[in-house]
């Protein structure tokens, strides 16, 4: 990200482009303070909180059965919906930047869609969808399979609320990419599937990965979505998130719900170490051609 | 088009186009479009007045209220702080450049039940901002922990929509102020700002969307009482739990014609913002 340019004009003295240093060093205090306490310190006070009941506290949260059984479920999930969705991702990828055809724009609209639609609203659809009301609730009941206030809703509501990201990631990058490269591979005798392995996947793999730890990220910590068509059984349907709001509802135990929190910001923490690799990675990359 | 000059799939030797566009869109009608088209049609099998006077019930119209208010503001904040950091980010070099650069995607990253936890007790009576707030009478399960927690989830938009308009700015044109001898206000004012207002106006408009749509910090933090702290996502949530459906479905119907009015302004914004980026 450091520009040459920017580099080169600030060891000379002040060039009409640059601020009074009074200006500059304030405006960097300024954004540094509002960041420290509104982005670090909620962060800190999360591990601080968690700890405030001692380590022997700490433990005996996670220890609990349920909040196991909320990490087991989280973890199926997100197993489930994040690797449905990257094939959905690379699939629309591939068709959408490689190929032109009518109703390209609309189907990028449509795409879109679940980043307009409020995670409640999405999880009320999937109650009037697969309700013990509705007709198809009725038919999957008929055949043994309940959907809502079960796993099978919560990772269909995740599914939804984590539908766009690995595409979004991935549509730009392939159509910059064009299709030279692939249709170089062909010509030399290359099958479509060669092509598509060793050519067009090694090229946009940074952009991948950065897709699958958003979409795995939002996937882990959903709530509106999923808190609407799960039961919230302890120790059954009950999600990370969805232990964590539980826990905090229980006046007597006020560390225990971050206890749980310390996990998701520890996703968290790795989400945004993991993020800033790829992005060092990339740049590396484009530099070194 | 002419057959003869199609430049469409015909001329194109990549295979894979049948099967990838197949399953893209039977996997998109399947997750997302028939759950939307089972909302819309069940709607139209209510009555309307129904749906009507649910949606425009007392309580729902304060909801509503008080969600785009909160959003309004908090997309405002964000504005103006997501800007500055934008600024400072790009144009200045400082020991912890990167990892302030980090921190703005933190709120992206943190599952949004612990941004509401951490929020709710740091702005609690003992909370360690609280602490000091609560005596002020700035207390934190009020409208203004409604504008906090949508302010944490939506700076990250405001951030990262305008550094890369930002880092692509046009250096000459500031130049140019500068030596037809406007000061670095002046030049900031009539020549940097204009440029873009428009990104900035993108920015706020994601950032008002994500508020419009957030749920969960919101429970930790407000207690969410009706006429009072209640947002329009948390009625839509209470009418569903007490089995009024077609009082959650208007609410819902709200609440998306919202989101899909706010998607069309932010495309012809976005299109509008990229007309500023190339000179």
């Amino acid at each position: 990200m450091s520009q040459p340019a920017s580099n080169g004009t600030a060891r000379r003295p002040r060039s009409s482009t640059q601020e009074n240093p009074w200006v500059k060093w304030l405006l960097i205090g300024i954004a540094c303070l509002f960041a420290s306490l509104f982005l670090l310190v909620p962060l800190i006070n999360v591990f601080a909180q968690a700890f405030s009941a001692g380590l022997g506290g700490y433990w005996s949260t996670l220890k609990d059965p349920d909040t196991i059984a909320s990490i087991r479920l989280t973890l199926l999930v997100a197993g489930i919906s994040v690797p449905l969705n990257v094939a959905f991702g690379v699939a629309a990828a591939w068709a959408i930047a490689k190929f032109d055809f009518p109703g390209k724009a609309m189907l990028l609209t449509f795409i879109d869609l679940p980043f307009s639609v409020s995670p409640v609203v999405a999880g009320l659809m999937l109650v009037l969808m697969c309700g013990a009301k509705s007709f198809l609730g009725q038919w999957l009941e008929a055949h043994g399979i309940t959907v809502i206030f079960a796993v099978p809703g919560i990772v269909l509501a995740t599914m939804f609320v984590t539908f766009p990201f690995v595409a979004r990631e991935l549509i730009p990058i392939m159509e910059d990419q064009g299709r030279e490269q692939e249709e170089a591979a062909l010509i030399l005798g290359a099958s479509g599937w060669q092509t598509f392995w060793h050519v067009s996947l090694p090229s946009v793999r940074w952009g991948l990965f950065y897709g699958i730890i958003l979409c795995n990220a939002r996937a882990m910590g959903e709530y509106g979505a999923v808190s609407v068509v799960s039961s919230r059984i302890a120790g059954k349907t009950d999600t990370m998130p969805l232990r964590v709001e539980k826990l905090y509802q229980d006046f007597n135990h006020p560390a225990a719900p971050f206890a749980v929190a310390t996990l998701l910001a520890l996703l968290a923490l790795v989400t945004l170490g993991l993020k800033s690799y790829l992005e060092w990675k990339n740049e590396e990359e484009d530099e070194s051609g | 088009m002419r057959p003869n000059r199609s430049k469409g799939t015909k001329s194109n030797p990549l295979p894979g186009f049948g099967i990838t566009l197949g399953f893209t869109v039977m996997y998109l009608s399947a997750v997302v479009l028939l759950p939307i088209a089972v909302l819309l049609i069940k709607s139209l099998s209510l009555s309307w007045s129904d749906l009507w006077t649910a949606a425009t019930s007392r309580r729902a119209l304060y909801a509503y209220g008080l969600s785009l208010g909160a959003s309004f503001v908090a997309a405002l904040l964000n504005a103006v702080f997501g800007s500055l950091l934008a600024w400072v980010l790009v144009r200045y070099r400082f020991p912890g450049r990167r990892f302030l650069d980090g921190l703005v995607d933190f709120p992206f990253a943190l599952p949004t039940a612990v941004a509401g936890l951490t929020l709710a007790n740091l702005f609690s009576a003992n909370g360690w901002f609280g602490h000091y707030l609560t005596p002020l009478g700035i207390e934190g399960p009020t409208r203004f922990g409604v504008v906090l927690a949508l302010t944490f989830v939506g700076l990250p938009f405001s951030v990262r929509t305008l550094q890369p308009v930002l880092e692509n700015l046009d250096k000459g044109v500031e130049e140019a102020a500068a030596i037809l001898g406007a000061g670095r206000l002046r030049t900031f004012v009539s020549v940097i700002a204009p440029t873009l207002f428009p990104t900035i106006l993108t920015g706020f408009g994601l950032a008002f969307a994500r508020g419009l749509g957030e749920y969960v910090s919101i429970i930790f933090i407000s207690g969410n009482k009706p006429m009072e702290t209640e947002i329009a996502p948390t009625l839509a949530v209470a009418r569903l739990e007490a089995f009024d459906y077609s009082g959650a479905i208007g609410v819902a119907l709200v609440l998306m014609a919202f989101s899909f009015a706010l998607l069309f302004t932010l495309n012809w914004l976005q299109g509008w913002a990229s007309k500023f980026q190339r000179p």
